[in-house]
């Protein structure tokens, strides 16, 4: 199975980028499984079933933050994917904190990046941008030539190893690039480590303990089903 | 890499049927135009021109670029598209002084070259407008008319695209002729989606659009360029009225009837 993983800041558009790519995954023949992870409220998931009859879930990350959740919940996610002989895991981040990257080795990090943001994000958002595979950039139509050109520039001097994306993902164009990209990606391979490190902290995850799944952490954890609790002593 | 032409064949309507235009060649120095009522598909073409379709849109139509189909890179990097693309809604972001701005697009576009560009650009742009920019002037003071003539004069100049799309100029208040004629010394292909009749007849053929197909093509005339003449006329007379509500002026129903007689 491939995991794809996408982040980005909110209202960039990382649904809508999904939206099209599942579309093409479904006509290719593919059998996809969605997972959302937010803080407080999301839709997605019910977008997802309905829109496109795929196995699709949310997760709410309430008190934790949503990175940590992700290293919580992925694991299951994973599993449960696998219960539906899925091919291909989206998972949707929330994109709230540009400190943490939710990337992991072995799959595909998205990151999607509006155009319109200006021209600078690309020098501000750390490891969001310089850990992912492919930036992806939606709302190209809304800006001139000039500053496309120098929005990419700056991903590249950010991120040099990056796949960069032009698209108008509202319209689908240009997605085709990203699916490419999906389909040849590595399958996923255990243990699930994350990419990066976390900002120093005091929980397991931040003090640089990677492994993905609850059971590889003490403190404040949660399963991908049921609340949080605390493991340890 | 050269771009020497460009061809497009047809694929099919909102109705599945196969499109009577079923290919037309652009060559560099060429200006045409897509005509057709709102909603008969002059978007989706332009759109599937920019997206160098290649069977993979809804149309099915393909878009070679010196017989091949266009590499990757094209879609992924701006700075290697030889298309630029200017829509109603493409706009500048950016806050920074006009000489500034475009000296951050030289830049990433000529590294080490002259930087007259960024006044040459300029001094294209404001031939496009009425009132002229001044490059201390930040981005965002610039007026619609003034930000459109500063995209395409962009577009022309630092990002030197061989194949120019725009969509609808004539609502942003640009000297339609004035930009035809300068648009005409750069050998470029120029593609024009226009409502606006003196664009379409100076052009060298227009494309013809109806329930999503290309149904003909129809090429320059003589006689046509005549016709061009007259409606620049109508199109003076229309903004000489403008002036005078501007100006405060009362406009003279007489005077009126008199020029628009001249016409009949």
């Amino acid at each position: 199975m491939k995991l794809v993983i996408c982040a980005g800041p909110p209202t960039t558009g990382k649904t809508t980028v999904l939206k099209q790519v599942t579309k093409r995954l479904i006509n290719a023949g593919f059998n996809v499984s969605y997972v959302k992870i937010d803080v407080q409220y999301a839709d997605e998931d019910k977008i997802f079933e309905k829109e496109f009859g795929i196995p699709a879930k949310k997760v709410y990350s309430g008190e934790l933050c949503p990175d940590h959740c992700n290293v919580m919940v992925l694991g299951d996610a994973v599993q449960w994917a696998k219960t539906n002989r899925s091919d291909i895991l989206l998972v949707e981040t929330a994109g709230l904190c540009l400190r943490c990257s939710p990337y992991i080795e072995g799959s595909l990090g998205l990151v999607v990046l509006e155009a319109t943001s200006g021209m600078n994000l690309p020098r501000k958002i750390g490891p969001m941008l310089t850990l992912a595979d492919v930036a992806v950039v939606t709302k190209i139509d809304l800006i001139s030539q000039a500053e496309r050109e120098v929005f990419r520039a700056r991903v590249m001097d950010s991120a040099a190893d990056i796949s960069v994306c032009e698209t108008n993902a509202l319209y689908g164009i240009g997605i085709d690039t990203v699916v490419k990209k999906i389909y040849s990606s590595e399958e996923i391979v255990y243990p699930l480590i994350l990419r990066g490190n976390p900002p120093v902290g005091t929980c397991t995850v931040c003090v640089g303990k990677k492994e993905i799944g609850w059971r590889q952490h003490f403190g404040v954890v949660r399963p991908l089903e049921g609340d949080i609790f605390y493991q340890g002593e | 890499m050269r771009i020497n032409e460009l061809k497009i064949f047809g694929g099919v309507g909102k109705d599945g049927q196969t499109e009577k235009v079923y290919e037309f060649t652009l060559k560099m120095g060429d200006v045409i135009s897509i005509v057709g009522p709102t909603g008969s598909g002059k978007t989706t073409l332009i759109d599937d021109i920019a997206l160098f379709a290649d069977n993979n849109t809804p149309t099915k139509r393909r878009v070679l670029v010196n017989g091949f189909s266009a590499p990757e890179e094209f879609m992924n990097d701006p700075s290697k598209n030889p298309i630029a693309f200017i829509t109603q809604h493409t706009n500048f972001l950016s806050d920074l002084p006009v000489e500034e701005f475009l000296g951050i697009h030289a830049k990433i576009r000529c590294s080490g070259k002259d930087l007259s560009v960024i006044s040459e650009t300029v001094e294209f742009a404001n031939q496009l407008t009425g009132e002229p920019i001044d490059p201390k002037n930040a981005m965002t003071e610039l007026s619609g008319g003034q930000t459109r003539a500063l995209l395409i004069a962009d577009a022309v100049i630092i990002g030197n695209s061989p194949i120019i799309l725009l969509d609808e100029i004539e609502n942003a208040g640009i000297d339609r002729t004035k930009a035809l004629e300068l648009l005409r010394r750069y050998e470029k292909i120029f593609i024009f989606v226009t409502h606006d009749p003196r664009i379409a007849l100076l052009s060298d053929f227009r494309i013809v659009m109806r329930n999503g197909a290309m149904i003909k093509t129809v090429y320059a005339h003589d006689e046509e360029l005549a016709v061009a003449e007259k409606i620049k006329e109508l199109d003076d007379l229309i903004l000489h009225l403008r002036q005078l509500i501007r100006d405060g002026e009362r406009v003279d129903g007489v005077v009126l009837e008199e020029r628009l007689l001249s016409f009949v």
